[in-house]
């Protein structure tokens, strides 16, 4: 058995990696809405406890304002949202909303 | 007929594969002088080229020609024909000899028969070395060269490989070795990995357990219990996202256990036993190193536990006065199974008094009652470890499992008015609609009970879990493969 810490013929010493190999790939964002006109926002609730009521806050100074919000909730903040979910909000809506936190 | 393979030139005739280390050859040597004047006879020795004295021999000693033909007894004499053996006999056997090369009056000195010895092919050794060196190139992740100043520790260290402990480095020799702890390719996938979502390989999976410190011999347990991690039930992604403590618990059930050594008696919990403390820590590390998950980035957890670096334990089976957990949860008996457990630690039950069943399963289900907080319930499920001492009431007492159960769970239907925020002074617990109502601590399914640790203490332990159900995480049963 060679070593792990011993020099190999060559001079050098190979590890084999553990990772994913992946790169993160940087994606550009979105493009920033000038003015809140005739946007639909979407109110994302992840479903923990009293999201909503900060959410229902939200909505009403936002339709007060005079836009259109329309509400979501994942099915638990546990698990990331289902793909589903993800398309009917990026289809439906403009920007988007999320009550993180109980 | 079998073809030799095309990498080794043997000729056509007679094929002798020896050893000089082998009573046997060492008798059929003046046979095998009588053949080679009689016939077309080519001998290979595996140990000492000279052997057999007065014969030309070929050197085996690297064993090319014997792992071709498939030795394994020498003295084996085979027949070739068109580059294909058309017979084959091990061991001395006058009759066997005879009729295989049509020749008679050999080794008349000689007793009828003898059985041979071991060929040197499956010297552990040497049959180790070889699945290595036949594995090697099979391994497909990215090779690292470290430079000539850098300390290997702290090159993994700096890489973010480890979970702050060291990790033993991952060489393609030892990733090899490791790979031969199974059956399954080397690409074949197990699961796909949180954070990130990547589909994960045996071969990384196998690397990360080199990395933990496993043998080849955890590896399907390994496998197992990262195949059982990644389901939509168990929920390994909320698991590692969470605040709160819980990560993952494997509990291993079956023979398996036994085989690879694992520890289901004296500190079964605790540290010192290899399989134990690596089985655990290598899921742990194939969800950092392959699927990102790292403390202080999706990792958010408030405070942690140090079940967090490696949580692994076998049931102790033999002395449990009940059906094993796997067998509970549907695993055939004789069959080896993982069970996947969000756990947030362990906590303490001592009963050094009670010597009734009644009395002993009011004292667990009175610390039941403080998972999470005395005020809440059903949100978190629990783990139940029953010891020895504490298995031998029940068992006296003839309670099954589930009868156990069944009195914990009466004892743990908990009267709301105790129960809601602001009872007791403290501003924790269920809403005020529950006052009126009866609450059970658990959902049903949610009280998980084993059987494990030393002989000697009037303790048990309790496991408590995180988000339970289809919310958060159910336990998860897997088998455990090759």
């Amino acid at each position: 058995m060679t070593a792990a810490g011993a020099p190999r013929p060559d001079g050098g010493r190979v590890l084999v990696d553990p990772t994913s190999e992946r790169a993160a790939t940087t994606r550009e964002r979105a493009p920033r809405r000038s003015s809140f006109d005739g946007a639909t926002i979407a109110l994302l609730d992840i479903s923990k406890p009293r999201g909503k009521v900060f959410l229902d806050r939200v909505e009403e100074l936002l339709v007060a304002r005079g836009l259109r919000v329309e509400r979501f909730a994942k099915p638990t903040f546990t698990k990331p949202a289902p793909a589903d979910l993800r398309h009917e909000i990026a289809t439906k809506c403009d920007m988007v909303i999320e009550a993180l936190a109980d | 007929m079998t073809a030799v393979p095309s990498t080794v030139a043997v000729p056509d005739g007679f094929v002798a594969v020896v050893k000089r280390d082998c009573p046997t050859c060492t008798l059929v040597v003046p046979v095998l002088r009588d053949l080679a004047a009689r016939s077309t006879l080519h001998v290979y020795s595996q140990d000492d080229p000279t052997f057999p004295e007065g014969i030309a021999t070929a050197d085996d000693t690297a064993l090319g020609v014997s792992f071709a033909l498939e030795i394994d007894t020498v003295p084996t004499l085979l027949k070739l024909e068109g580059g294909s053996v058309t017979g084959r006999t091990e061991g001395w056997s006058r009759e066997r000899w005879e009729q295989l090369t049509g020749l008679g009056d050999l080794g008349a000195d000689l007793p009828d028969f003898r059985p041979g010895c071991g060929s040197r092919t499956h010297d552990p050794d040497i049959a180790d070395a070889r699945a290595v060196a036949a594995m090697t190139p099979r391994i497909r992740s990215r090779r690292l060269e470290l430079g000539d100043s850098e300390d290997e520790h702290e090159a993994m260290f700096a890489r973010g490989w480890t979970d702050g402990l060291p990790v033993v480095a991952p060489t393609l020799e030892r990733v090899a070795r490791m790979l031969t702890g199974t059956t399954r390719a080397p690409d074949d996938l197990v699961a796909t990995i949180p954070p990130d979502l990547v589909e994960c390989s045996v071969e990384k999976v196998a690397i990360n357990a080199v990395l933990a410190g496993c043998r080849p011999e955890y590896l399907p347990t390994v496998l197992a219990a990262v195949e059982a991690a990644c389901t939509d039930e168990f929920n390994a992604h909320g698991l590692l996202a969470t605040t709160y403590f819980s990560g993952p618990l494997v509990v291993v059930n079956g023979p398996v256990a036994r085989a690879i050594g694992m520890n289901s008696g004296g500190n079964a919990l605790g540290q010192g036993n290899r399989a134990n403390a690596t089985i655990g820590r290598a899921l742990q590390l194939v969800i950092r190193n392959v699927g990102g998950g790292r403390p202080g980035e999706v990792d958010r957890a408030t405070l942690g536990n140090p079940g967090k670096y490696t949580f692994c334990f076998a049931e102790d089976e033999a002395g449990s006065p009940w059906e094993s957990l796997a067998t509970e949860r549907g695993v055939p008996p004789g069959r080896s199974a993982v069970t996947l457990f969000a756990a947030d630690g362990v906590r303490g039950v001592v009963d050094q008094l009670s010597r009734d069943p009644d009395s002993l399963a009011r004292s667990f289900a009175a610390c039941l009652r403080t998972v999470a907080h005395p005020k809440l319930a059903m949100v978190w499920d629990a783990m139940l470890v029953v010891s020895p001492e504490h298995g031998r009431v029940f068992r006296d007492a003839g309670w099954s499992k589930t009868r156990l159960r069944e009195a914990l769970m009466a004892q743990l239907q908990l009267p709301g008015a105790e129960m809601v925020q602001g009872a007791g002074g403290i501003a924790e617990g269920l809403p005020a609609a529950f006052a009126g109502t009866t609450i059970p601590k658990f959902r049903d399914g949610g009280l998980l009970i084993v059987h494990a640790g030393g002989t000697a203490g009037l303790f048990s332990a309790i496991i408590g879990g995180w988000a339970s159900g289809a919310v958060g995480s159910e336990a998860v049963t897997t088998t455990v493969g090759t």
